[in-house]
């Protein structure tokens, strides 16, 4: 098994961390992992990107060409990773803002309403989970849940765990969305 | 504190590792992409548990002096910094060279030269390789590729500048700082008593205690035999280093056409490139030097035997392809691929570079 993802949107709309409690919790399910970020001054409202690698093997390259997922949250993002899925892989993409839909047909496409989603549950902060959730659902290797909640409590302060409902409740509601 | 697995990136993983090796002192000042060094000390608060002494300087100058003053009375210490903060310390570098004192550096490399940019560079090889500083001296570089590495080189690099009363350097790069990797957190080791450091190190100037004769740290020498003697005494140190602490690693070297060396997180990158590479039927060995100084030259020219040619791949515009060609005397073609100014190259750019610079020549 290995999954080689790169999810890439907006500053603050908690990529990099979405990124964090998919590799912790890949880690709780005993795999190898990397969690490889743009950083720098992108972080302050450009574009951020996080490249997440799981694997039942050791990781060579933490830096890649092309993705088995992309899942990109705006329309550079989507411009700019579409064309590195590989063929047969995923893209998962928010159709909010989007006004250019990609043309592939050589992958399997998700658009979701990740930030409709996000408000009928009624807290805007929790939209990278809803995201995380879409893109549970839809990568072929299955994280258990189990794994992934302890993923979030691994990966949050223990201050925030009062929120891992909220949390769980997010990914929930992307499951459901990608599904339909 | 037992042994612990972790995610966290190499920044926050040399923290952890400098409290856990059980140093005495962490001296810094902050600067982009190593500042989680510095602010995950001050999260973790070891003044508190192990006794360890961190303090945020007001320069980089200050910190490598305040190295040089802990190191002098025998204590384990240590300072970080990105490229434009590791040029304000050379000075202090090369008097704890000159002053056979054992020291950690660590150098999260940045694009430059100048402020440059942030973003991940390998541009500071031949400074932390050649000198870096003024006069003969040489640091132990060495280069981790993994999260892992940042932390076992915490403790590998103490050791190695006790055993040698000589500065060691982690050359390591914004890639390896910034990543988040499952890292295996040692055992905590406890800090050395105040009669353990006497033993140890029977030179520290740590006040007069029981008679014995004065202790005098300088790199200052006005005699100019006597300073030959201690640069003779240096260089003696310093193939002894040679002959016993070069290290590097092997991957399909045996039955490969081409050879790729690289260090640091690109040697990663360069192994993806080779599984790529494979699929065209390219068979490429790699050698990741470890040590950077001293450099596996011998390990290098015995590899490099009945190969088609070299490819250095280095975040730099070439300067350990140097090493690489005075290792192989030019017997088969050394080439060089790298990025500059922050840009990190895709595996597939290091194949086409491969077959444009040596298969397709």
């Amino acid at each position: 098994m290995k999954e080689e993802i790169i999810i890439a949107g907006f500053g603050g709309q908690g990529v990099l961390s979405m990124g964090k409690i998919l590799a912790y919790s890949g880690l709780m399910d005993d795999k190898e992992v990397t969690w490889m970020p743009s950083y720098g001054p992108e972080q302050r409202g450009g574009t951020a990107n996080v490249t997440v690698i799981l694997s039942d093997e050791k990781i060579s390259s933490p830096v890649l060409d092309s993705y088995d997922i992309v899942i990109a949250l705006n329309q550079q993002s989507l411009d700019k990773f579409a064309p590195k899925v590989k063929p047969g892989g995923i893209l998962i993409f928010d159709t909010n803002g989007i006004h250019n839909r990609p043309n592939r047909t050589d992958i399997e496409i998700y658009p979701i309403d990740a930030m409709d989603a996000t408000l009928e549950i009624g807290n805007s902060k929790a939209y990278n989970m809803v995201v995380m959730g879409a893109l549970l659902e839809a990568m072929p290797y299955k994280l258990p849940m189990e794994n992934v909640i302890r993923g979030l409590k691994k990966s949050l302060p223990e201050r925030h765990h009062k929120l891992i409902p909220l949390n769980e409740k997010a990914i929930e509601k992307g499951r459901e969305i990608l599904k339909k | 504190m037992k042994e612990e697995v972790r995610l966290m990136k190499g920044n926050e993983a040399i923290a952890h590792a400098a409290i856990r090796f059980g140093f005495d002192g962490y001296f810094g000042y902050p600067i982009t992409p190593q500042s989680e060094v510095l602010e995950t000390l001050e999260e973790l608060m070891p003044w508190e548990t192990t006794g360890m002494t961190v303090l945020q300087a007001e320069s980089e100058v200050a910190a490598i002096n305040m190295v040089y003053g802990g190191a002098a009375s025998g204590k384990a210490v240590m300072t970080s910094s990105s490229s434009p903060g590791v040029s304000l310390k050379q000075e202090g570098i090369s008097y704890i060279a000159a002053a056979s004192l054992p020291a950690l550096i660590l150098n999260v490399m940045r694009g430059g030269p100048g402020l440059g940019t942030i973003q991940p560079s390998q541009a500071d090889y031949f400074q932390a390789t050649k000198g870096g500083g003024h006069g003969d001296y040489h640091l132990i570089v060495l280069a981790p590729s993994t999260v892992q590495e940042m932390v076992d080189f915490v403790g590998l690099g103490m050791d190695l500048a006790f055993k040698y009363c000589t500065p060691s350097m982690i050359l390591a790069d914004g890639i390896v700082g910034q990543m988040m990797e499952k890292v295996v957190l040692p055992e905590q080791r406890p800090r050395r008593t105040e009669e353990e450091i006497r033993k140890q190190c029977p030179w520290a100037a740590d006040g007069r205690k029981g008679g014995r004769k004065r202790n005098v740290v300088t790199s200052l020498e006005l005699e100019s035999s006597r300073m030959e003697v201690i640069n003779h005494q240096l260089q003696e140190r310093y193939r002894e280093i040679e002959k016993n602490e070069t290290r590097w690693e092997e991957i399909d070297v045996e039955g490969a056409d081409y050879l790729i060396v690289a260090f640091g997180s690109i040697a990663r990158i360069c192994t993806k490139a080779k599984e790529m590479a494979a699929e065209k039927g390219i068979k490429i060995g790699i050698v990741r030097p470890i040590t950077l100084w001293p450099f596996p030259t011998d390990a290098i020219r015995k590899a490099a035997e009945g190969k088609k040619g070299i490819l250095c791949v280095e975040l730099n515009a070439g300067q350990m392809i140097e090493d690489v060609r005075l290792a192989v005397h030019d017997a088969i073609p050394v080439e060089h691929f790298g990025r500059l100014g922050g840009i990190i190259p895709s595996p597939d750019e290091v194949v086409v570079a491969l077959e444009e610079k040596l298969i397709n020549k």
